[in-house]
């Protein structure tokens, strides 16, 4: 088998100039972490600010004629006729029986008149996959663009409103789940949106290739912002009780087992017109077989993905997310059990190299969300 | 550059070993070792009592990255468990070599001859 080279983000030299550790990720060479390490570097992120190259996320912008979001509800369970320009939306594409393809961050735009425009940010994993999905079954109605010219910042913790405001007033402009454009200085063209993968406050920055490692170095200009790895981005999701797809979301799961009954709209949830809407329709009546939950081993022992967990001796689920949550700081995890052990308080046993050690169901997130959302009582 | 004591034994799977003045043998982890697996938050300890034989795993320590298989660098009897680290696993980070993992009584104590000296195992991490 021909091996594919690693192929590497924009900020790749930036890395390694700050002494990032480089793994293997989803066909990327990507930072796993710095010197300072992951439990320093999550710590950072929930008191400051940290910045994460998400370059090897695909961004896929959709253009279309007026019927667009019709044609692309086809596809997801989401409301996106109801987006209003500048609003985002966390969806999924579906498959026939009501997997997950994939999960994705829909945007529509703040300046789309006449033609209709959507702006899409894929797993790194599956972007090549959500391409062709995406050009299959929108195939005539729309026209869809992989940007591969782009690199995405996140910039994440209570610091960074006030960074991104030495930049553009995005975050005066923009709540959580808005996005919009904003011209800066020197780096040209944003499209910043509030947006993350960390439970914190934070934007998320789509801005040209070559601009990014010199809008990095000027972020990292702040004593405040330091640059975070993926080991970090993994335990400060899941302390957010956030789902990893390929993990936590595959072909296998449902919007219901996986807890995402929410990113169904209403209208949706009624009509259909999304694949495998039979099958979920039955799961939101009847209940799933299963579901996804938090879950806490009551001592030190961390229960890592694919570890069984029993109840009376018997399996009951297994982990899909396990590992040391720094913020508690303990041990956490995330899996799915039999619907009758998902309530808060159940007590469960999770096998861990052969030794059964007691844990117990808990709701998500471990940590609480610290979401500046819009509110019709703010001035 | 990571520490490596010259008075100390080692095994290419990072375990290091101390023959003791009462004939035991304490058995912890290289400096490199705890710096490539970065923050240690969990540390699973033998039971006392248990036998072992020299490269048998008998203890596991958890990173936030990873878990990983520790070996016995000797055969014997494990006659004591370091139990502070079950509480304060992240002193494995601060000195690999003061806060050892558990003691050996060696049934076999010229398996320490065939282990390797400082210098050898300097020059084995040296090239990773």
């Amino acid at each position: 088998m021909k091996e594919t080279p690693l192929k590497q983000t924009p900020l790749f030299n930036l890395h390694r100039e700050l002494g990032a550790t480089i793994v293997p990720f989803a066909a990327y060479q990507m930072p796993v972490h710095y010197p300072l390490g992951i439990l320093s570097e999550h710590r950072h992120t929930r008191t400051a600010a940290g910045l994460f190259d998400v370059s090897h996320m695909g961004t896929v912008r959709i253009d279309g004629d007026a019927d667009l979001y019709e044609h692309f509800e086809k596809l997801v369970p989401g409301d996106i006729q109801g987006l209003l320009p500048g609003q985002v939306r966390y969806s999924l594409l579906l498959n026939d029986r009501g997997g997950i393809i994939d999960d994705l961050m829909v945007m529509r735009p703040a300046s789309d008149t006449g033609q209709r425009q959507l702006l899409l940010i894929v797993n790194a994993a599956g972007k090549q996959r959500d391409v062709e999905h995406l050009r299959s079954k929108l195939n005539g109605n729309a026209a869809v663009e992989w940007l591969q010219q782009r690199a995405l910042l996140a910039l994440q913790g209570p610091k960074s409103a006030y960074i991104l405001s030495h930049y553009c007033d995005a975050p005066d402009r923009l709540k959580f789940m808005q996005c919009g454009e904003f011209a800066v200085d020197g780096f040209g063209d944003l499209f910043i949106s509030r947006t993350g993968y960390t439970g914190e406050d934070g934007f998320e920055v789509s801005l040209e290739a070559n601009q990014a490692e010199a809008f990095a170095r000027s972020l990292l200009g702040f004593p405040d912002v330091l640059m975070i790895g993926l080991g970090a981005r993994d335990s400060l999701r899941l302390e957010a009780g956030l789902p990893l797809y390929g993990h936590d979301l595959d072909e296998t799961t449902t919007p219901v087992d996986a807890g995402l009954v929410w990113v169904i709209g209403k209208r949706r949830r009624e009509q259909g017109g999304f694949p495998g809407f039979s099958i979920i329709r039955h799961e939101l009546v009847e209940g799933p077989a299963r579901k996804r939950v938090g879950i806490k081993p009551n001592d030190k022992t961390i229960a890592r993905e694919g570890t069984e967990i029993q109840s009376g001796g018997r399996a009951i689920g297994a982990v899909t997310s396990g590992g040391f949550g720094p913020s508690l700081p303990g041990p956490i995890a995330m899996g799915y059990v039999e619907t009758a052990f998902a309530k808060p308080g159940t007590e469960v046993d999770l096998i861990v190299r052969g030794k059964s050690v007691a844990g117990q169901v808990v709701s998500l997130p471990f940590v609480a969300h610290k979401y500046v959302r819009y509110s019709v009582f703010s001035i | 550059m990571s520490i490596v004591p010259d008075n100390l034994k080692y095994v290419k799977t990072h375990e290091w070993a101390n023959l003791e003045q009462d004939g035991l043998v304490q058995v912890g982890i290289s400096d490199f070792a705890q710096h490539q697996l970065g923050d240690v938050v969990f540390i699973e300890l033998p039971e006392r009592g248990r036998k072992v034989i020299a490269g048998e795993a008998c203890a596991v320590i958890e990173s936030v990255k990873a878990a990983s298989d520790i070996y016995s660098p000797v055969s014997g009897e494990i006659v004591d468990v370091n139990t502070v680290l079950t509480d304060v696993p992240e002193l494995v980070n601060q000195d690999s070599y003061l806060h050892w993992l558990f003691r050996v009584k060696p049934s076999n104590p010229a398996e320490l001859d065939k282990l390797l000296i400082a210098g050898q195992y300097a020059a084995s991490v040296s090239s990773v």
